[in-house]
């Protein structure tokens, strides 16, 4: 077991792979994270580098033709990678809740939203979707910034983007969990929908105090809503900082080359100006699997994978143009 | 309301459709060479026989005179009077079609019930042995003629184990009341055990010969509509949510993933009805299905007019109940 570095959630050495036709893709190689309580912590890096495996291996939805090969991951006190399904459905939606990125089809087409919400109370609360359930259901959808009147009886199609993006974080939060994951929940909607989105989330989240992992491929829309970032390659977290860190003394070269290719405000392309292509997972570069792409390649960066370390409190890299300060900071 | 203006749009529409039908089977029936009257009277009939009988039935008549007479009986109802019984066809048709619908729906019920759960079962145990089991079942049931199989049942549940009645619709001497015209329904309605039970006897062979085609397809489609749906974004949602397997499977998929099996099943009741005049026929069931293939052979146009109108009622009246069942599972359909 490795050490406990944050009190809500430690990720050690999680490695995941996907068994397709075409190979193994070998999605997560190890990664490293950790948050504490009440904590606002922003995942950031190019699309296919392991996000949403990430997201989706805390909630335990890796199913086949996934498979979690490695690791542990720890929630409070509790391993989730050993527990069986049967335990697990008492933490999903209960202790950590998951909201989308395309927020409409997140939602069952075929069943009224209230009923959505409901079911979800039901479930937590082990009660009868009732009186008592529709009552908890039409405060979460005010809370949320919707006219429950209007909308509690609407099937998703009749839903806007934003709205249902608001349904789904009534949802989610109905629980109060002790950790929100939201998988990039703006990048489907218009620019000033993803503000009010934003904003919602940000006064929600204060007013219950819940942690939140901010899955996002927009630097900008992390450096204004967390507290922390970690930043990711390829299937491995290769920065972890507080976000004053990460954007004022960035020492990994990806995530330098990340913030110069931050859009303009309001664009949110994907990232793309980072010279050469995102590796392909099924047969991956060795050693720092970012190597083919940069500049200051040594010859252990293709033989060896450099470790994550602290070289300054707070700061984690890994990259071995900056491991023999981290060792020396692991020792001292 | 809006579920109301839905239903009316889609009468007008079969409406129009029934006209179409009317009149191709009108133009179909008066093409082909061949003259119901030599038919009745015999080849060696006195001309002034002859002529009277084209006199009464309106076939001296230019075509269109002919036509439109023909619709305005349509419209009340009136298909004519069955050259051979002489008696009006809807009579006729009233009399004989209880037997048809009844094994189409007992085909249908077979159908549905083999056709959704092996298909549900094949998706959730994918590559499993119930899964090849559904396979060779359906490619049998797509792939094997309906005469065949019935001579094939018949030779072995009749012929060879006794174990089922050879053809028919009950044992002599063994008939409930009619009041549906149902034997079955009319049977429990009476309390008569023996019927029922008889009449079962007699109706399982044709129901599996006549729904096995559509059990096949329901099975391949129902598990390839699950495994698409089983894919989707809002299935992820209802596992993140905690929900158990069996509620994200048979709360949140199955109705998602049953409205393109509706659609297949309101087709199938089409290839029910005309399979019937197969089935009937290998199976001695008094159905609509067999007095067409009888009237055909002497003949008698009313008949075949009638009864091929009124299959074809009640194919676009089936097809409305699956538009409109359409409509209230899916509520993106209610525009
Ligand atoms: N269900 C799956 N089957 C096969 N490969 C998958 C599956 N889910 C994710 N992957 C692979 O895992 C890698 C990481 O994907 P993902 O976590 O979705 O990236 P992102 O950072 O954009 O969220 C990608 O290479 C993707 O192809
Ligand atoms: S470990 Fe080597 S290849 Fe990887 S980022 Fe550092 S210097 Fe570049
Ligand atoms: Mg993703």
């Amino acid at each position: 077991m490795q050490k406990v570095r944050g009190d809500l959630l430690n990720i050690s050495k999680l490695k995941v792979v996907f068994y397709t036709y075409r190979g193994i893709i070998k999605a997560l190689n190890g990664v490293e994270l950790w948050m504490n309580q009440g904590e606002r912590l922003g995942i950031v890096g190019e699309t296919g580098c392991g996000k949403s495996v990430t997201a989706l291996s805390i909630m335990g939805l890796i199913e086949q033709p996934g498979e979690i090969i490695e690791g542990d991951i720890l929630f409070g006190d509790k391993l989730l990678t050993s527990m069986k399904e049967n335990e697990l459905i008492n933490i999903r939606g209960k202790e950590i809740s998951m909201i989308f990125q395309e927020p409409n089809a997140a939602l069952n087409p075929v069943m009224k939203v209230g009923f959505q919400i409901a079911e979800s109370i039901g479930k937590v609360k082990n009660k009868k979707i009732g009186k008592e359930v529709y009552a908890e259901v039409r405060r979460m959808l005010e809370i949320a910034g919707l006219d429950w009147e209007r909308t509690i009886n609407l099937y998703p199609h009749e839903l806007s983007g934003g709205m249902a993006q608001r349904v789904m974080i009534a949802m989610a939060l109905s629980s109060n969990p002790k950790l929100l994951i939201a998988d990039e929940p703006t990048s489907a909607l218009d620019v000033t929908i993803q503000a009010q989105i934003l904003e919602l989330l940000d006064e929600l989240v204060k007013k219950f105090g819940n942690a939140v992992i901010l899955i996002t491929h927009n630097m900008g829309v992390a450096a204004e809503f967390c507290d922390k970032m970690a930043v990711m390659y390829a299937g491995n977290m290769v920065e972890y900082a507080r976000t004053t860190n990460i954007f004022e003394n960035p020492h990994h070269h990806y995530t330098r080359g990340l913030l110069k290719a931050v859009p303009k405000i309001g664009r949110t392309d994907e990232l793309q100006s980072i010279p050469g292509i995102v590796p392909d997972l099924v047969n991956p570069p060795s050693g720092c699997r970012f190597h083919p792409r940069c500049k200051h390649v040594m010859d252990i960066c293709r033989k060896d994978f450099p470790p994550l370390v602290e070289i300054k409190p707070g700061h984690y890299v890994a990259c071995y143009l900056y491991w023999k300060e981290g060792i020396k900071n692991a020792n001292s | 309301m809006k579920l109301g203006a839905y239903i009316l749009k889609r009468i007008f529409l079969m409406v129009i459709v029934m006209f179409g039908v009317a009149t191709i089977v009108f133009f179909i029936t008066h093409v082909i060479p061949a003259d119901p009257v030599g038919a009745i009277l015999g080849g060696n009939a006195p001309i002034e026989r002859v002529d009277a009988m084209r006199r009464q039935l309106g076939l001296d008549k230019p075509i269109t005179l002919q036509f439109i007479d023909y619709i305005k009986g349509i419209v009340h109802a009136d298909f004519g009077i069955s050259l051979k019984s002489s008696r009006p066809v809807l009579k006729d048709i009233i009399n004989y079609f209880p037997a048809t619908i009844e094994l189409a729906i007992a085909s249908m019920i077979f159908a549905v019930l083999v056709g959704v759960v092996l298909g549900v079962f094949s998706a959730i145990y994918r590559n499993k042995s119930i899964d090849h089991f559904s396979r060779v079942f359906s490619i049998l049931g797509v792939s094997m003629p309906v005469f065949w199989l019935g001579l094939l049942l018949l030779l072995l549940f009749y012929y060879h184990l006794d174990l089922l009645p050879g053809g028919g619709r009950n044992s002599l001497f063994i008939f409930p009341p009619r009041i549906t015209g149902l034997l079955l329904l009319d049977s429990i309605i009476a309390g008569d055990w023996t019927a029922f039970w008889d009449g079962l006897s007699h109706i399982i062979l044709p129901a599996f010969v006549l729904g096995y085609a559509s059990a096949a397809s329901i099975a391949r489609i129902m598990r390839a509509s699950m495994l698409d749906i089983l894919k989707q974004d809002f299935i992820r949602t209802a596992k993140s949510k905690g929900l158990s397997k069996r509620v994200v499977i048979y709360r949140h998929a199955l109705k998602n993933a049953l409205i393109p099996v509706v659609t297949i099943i309101g087709l199938s009741f089409g290839s029910l009805l005309s399979g019937a005049v197969l089935t009937e026929t290998i199976f001695s069931w008094p159905g609509l299905g067999r007095y067409i293939v009888n009237a055909l052979l002497v003949l008698d146009y009313p008949a075949v007019t009638g009864g091929t109108l009124f299959i074809a009622f009640i194919y676009s009246l089936a097809n409305l109940v699956v538009d409109i069942s359409y409509a209230v599972l899916d509520p993106r359909m209610r525009v």
